[in-house]
């Protein structure tokens, strides 16, 4: 791994790990300790993440595979002359490209909300820790 | 046709100005990280830019304006898709991906399976999919060059153009590319949005000129496609296959139909038992039966007034005269043809395809096809490795959805002013038909104002340079990544010096730069959007499925990665092949095609199966190898989904190196 550059963790808590630690209630408190090593915290982890991406993904499949049956279950509609473009083209051409902004403007805002709220969520953790853990 | 002072001229200054970049970023690129991943130092601008830059290929640049002239409405799937899948990129791929810190594609597979055969069969599937993509590059170049130089050979663009970036990405690397392909983007992006401007203010805007009875049309030659199939949706493209199949009706052969023959009236019955008589005449050839055929009837001659009717003339005739009795011509097998009245026709001919179902078809397994493959792009994802954080790469992608989402509203308005202004594109095909519109559209302002239509024409050939040079270059430095990073610094000398890693880059550049090529010499005669097409097909079926699940799904194992990406990605690229090559005549398979419209579709369009049905191995091989799942897989998954600022990847390395 002699080239692999990773940023170093800035001034960051490196987290406890805390492998061995006993978290055995599964509605934790809100003050106890949060292990990211556990399974409970992974799962939760990507559960989170992927609720997100698959709401995201999900508005816009509606509209990228919607369209073909508007085409297909209404013509006529989509036919219909504005600004002399058909509907269809219009949406299609023109309108889709801004609808893609507008998903990933609020993927972006949400995950790095969602993350920066892990982030602050392990370290107020740690901090709660009592200290003499071993560290890593 | 003389070589034109101002195309000449911007078409210099882009390729010079690729040089002097190259160069001048060369001093600036030292270490290894800087050739590989521009030292993930690069900002979220420049980097956006440059994404952009890359990701604008000649396939973009100049095939989408040619494809909406040719098809129309179904061609827009094309420019949204490949927006559209940059938005699946980051939704499922790009964190994940960046967060685990790999240089290339071929780093990941090993790195989340610790399996080194996984990486040589990712390294194969890396250079596999490049010099597919790299090749419709290297045609574009070839032609563009052609265009601007009558006469020139076609052979001469694709050396230019392939010494130029190779010698860039051998002096710079990443690093030298990001700053040319940033600068790339803006000229593309100016190149096709000025002439476009100007263009709709003199003729009309994008709607005016869409609408039907836009002003200045001119009037479209036989070989176009009528308005209400150009303009709606399900048009030439997606109803190709089964248009071809009901334009030769299928007969059911029962014994009934030959009874039938009695029905028929005498002089065609006479005609028809001919036929049925010499079936070896009639293996020679349907013209040569029809004239035996009409030479019985006498009233030849007098209908067309000459002694010798033309073949065609013949035929008009026995076709008319048979429409006139109600009877019917059927071929019953390859060397029967019978005669029968058309209401049993009707009762006996197939059901027509159903073209639009057909074609709603199409058009999702394309769609698939291009929003997965561009998820599945090599090249592409390289890209999120030069940012210097998570929050950056996402920053990164925002502007670049911005930015490649302006740039496609314009190559279909290209398309559109091209069907009214400049129709006699369409008497030609590929790259001296509609696929030039982008080029030679502007020219047409010449009329109106002298000069200014060679200047804009000049910019759109500028423009088709950086397109090309921008992607190929793109391309060169993930197969060199791939080449030097994983094949010299991984498996053949893992104890290289940084020194000798970036020697080996600019080896491996030279390499991969000579054999694109002499790949590119070879791909005259094909098309464009054919070897596109192959790409996406391949990508979508083998690294869209592996990247998906490798980093939502803990279960995967090495073996169903490795099963899923091979079948889906082999299988796909035979289905394509299959029917490219009918279109080609290096199969006879135009019958069975015309016989079964759907599997035309599905083996042109191979996404819509081969995409679920790789996910599906993978999650089958995966659940049959259930031990062989990492060991410590929660550890790679955190790595893949922690949030940076938690320093897992550090602990993680560590652990690694201690535990090897």
């Amino acid at each position: 791994m002699g080239a692999q550059v990773a940023a170093p963790p800035q001034g960051v808590l490196l987290p406890s790990p805390g492998r061995l630690a006993k978290n055995g209630a599964v509605h934790k408190p809100v003050n106890s300790t949060i292990d990211i090593h556990s399974e409970e915290f992974l799962r939760q982890l990507m559960r989170r993440q992927l609720r997100l991406s698959v709401g995201c993904a999900a508005t816009f499949l509606v509209a990228l595979l919607g369209l073909p049956l508007a085409n297909y279950f209404a013509p006529d509609l989509m036919a219909t002359r504005v600004f002399g473009f058909t509907m269809s083209w219009l949406i299609l051409g023109v309108l889709f490209f801004p609808l893609v902004w507008v998903i990933a403007w609020v993927f972006i805002r949400r995950s790095i909300a969602l993350e920066e709220a892990e982030a602050a969520e392990v370290a107020r953790s740690a901090a709660a820790t009592p200290a003499g853990q071993p560290l890593h | 046709m003389t070589v034109d002072p101002w195309i000449l001229a911007f078409s210099f200054l882009t390729v010079a100005a690729t040089i002097f970049m190259g160069f001048w970023t060369a001093r600036r690129s030292r270490t290894a990280s800087d050739f590989f991943v521009a030292g993930r130092s690069v900002s979220v601008g420049w980097n956006a830019s440059a994404i952009s830059g890359e990701y604008l290929s000649a396939a973009s640049f100049m095939g989408i304006a040619g494809m909406v002239m040719k098809n129309g409405y179904d061609a827009l799937w094309y420019p949204v898709c490949y927006a559209c899948g940059y938005l699946f990129l980051l939704l499922f791929i790009a964190g994940p991906l960046r967060r685990f810190g790999a240089y290339t594609i071929p780093d990941f597979a090993e790195g989340r399976y610790d399996s080194p055969v996984f990486r040589k069969i990712a390294v194969i599937f890396v250079l596999f999919i490049g010099f597919f993509y790299t090749m419709p590059q290297m045609k574009g170049a070839g032609t563009t060059l052609a265009y601007i130089f009558p006469g020139l050979d076609y052979r001469w663009g694709v050396i230019l153009v392939g010494a130029v970036i190779t010698l860039n990405v051998s002096l710079g690397g990443m690093k030298g590319i990001t700053l040319v392909q940033a600068c790339q983007y803006w000229a593309k992006m100016f190149a096709i949005a000025v002439p476009v401007f100007v263009l709709m203010s003199v003729y009309g805007s994008y709607g005016t000129q869409l609408s039907p009875n836009a002003p200045g049309r001119k009037p479209l030659p036989p070989t176009a496609p009528a308005d209400a199939a150009w303009g709606s949706p399900f048009g030439p493209l997606t109803t190709k296959a089964a248009k071809a199949a009901n334009a030769t009706p299928r007969w059911h052969p029962t014994p009934e139909l030959r009874e039938g023959l009695s029905e028929v009236p005498t002089p065609t019955r006479t005609a028809a038992r001919l036929m049925l008589a010499t079936p070896e005449a009639l293996a020679k050839s349907r013209a040569a039966l029809l004239v035996r055929a009409m030479l019985e009837d006498t009233a030849t001659t007098t209908v067309t007034g000459t002694n010798t009717p033309t073949m065609a003339e013949r035929e008009a005739i026995l076709d008319k005269g048979l429409a006139e009795e109600g009877i019917l011509l059927v071929p019953a097998g390859p060397k029967e043809i019978w005669a029968v009245t058309t209401a049993q026709a009707a009762r006996f001919q197939y059901p027509k395809a159903n073209a639009r179902a057909l074609s709603l078809v199409y058009t999702y397994s394309l769609i698939i096809a291009l929003v997965c493959g561009t998820a599945g792009l090599p090249h592409i994802l390289v890209r999120f490795y030069t940012n210097p954080d998570g929050v950056a790469a996402k920053r990164t992608t925002m502007w670049v959805m911005i930015l490649i989402g302006i740039f496609y509203v314009f190559p279909p308005v290209f398309g559109v002013l091209g069907r009214n202004l400049l129709p006699e594109l369409y008497s030609a095909i590929g790259a001296t038909g509609t696929d030039k519109v982008v080029l030679e559209l502007p020219s047409l302002l010449n009329q109106k104002v002298p000069g200014l239509g060679s200047i804009l024409s000049g910019i759109t050939c500028a423009g088709a340079f950086a397109a090309f040079m921008s992607t190929f270059s793109g391309l060169l430095v993930s197969m060199t990544g791939a080449l030097a990073h994983d094949v010299y610094g991984r498996m053949l000398r893992p104890q290289a010096t940084p020194a000798q890693r970036m020697f080996a880059f600019k080896i491996a550049a030279v390499i991969i730069g000579v054999v694109a090529i002499l790949l590119g010499m070879c791909v005259e005669k094909l098309d464009i959007n054919f070897m596109v097409g192959q790409a996406f097909a391949i990508a979508a079926a083998s690294y869209f499925p592996l990247l998906f699940l490798s980093a939502w799904w803990r279960g995967m194992t090495v073996a169903g990665a490795a099963t899923g990406m091979l079948v889906g990605g082999l299988l796909a690229l035979a289905g394509v092949s299959l029917t490219s090559f009918t279109d080609l005549k290096l199969l006879p398979l135009d019958s069975f095609w015309a016989a079964n419209p759907l599997a035309r579709i599905l083996c042109e369009q191979p996404a819509i199966w081969a995409v679920p049905l790789a996910i599906s191995l993978m999650i089958l091989v995966s659940k049959l190898t259930a031990h062989a799942v990492p060991k410590d897989v929660r550890m790679k998954m955190l790595v893949l989904h922690a949030p940076e600022k938690l320093g897992l990847k550090q602990e993680y390395i560590q652990e690694h190196q201690a535990g090897h």
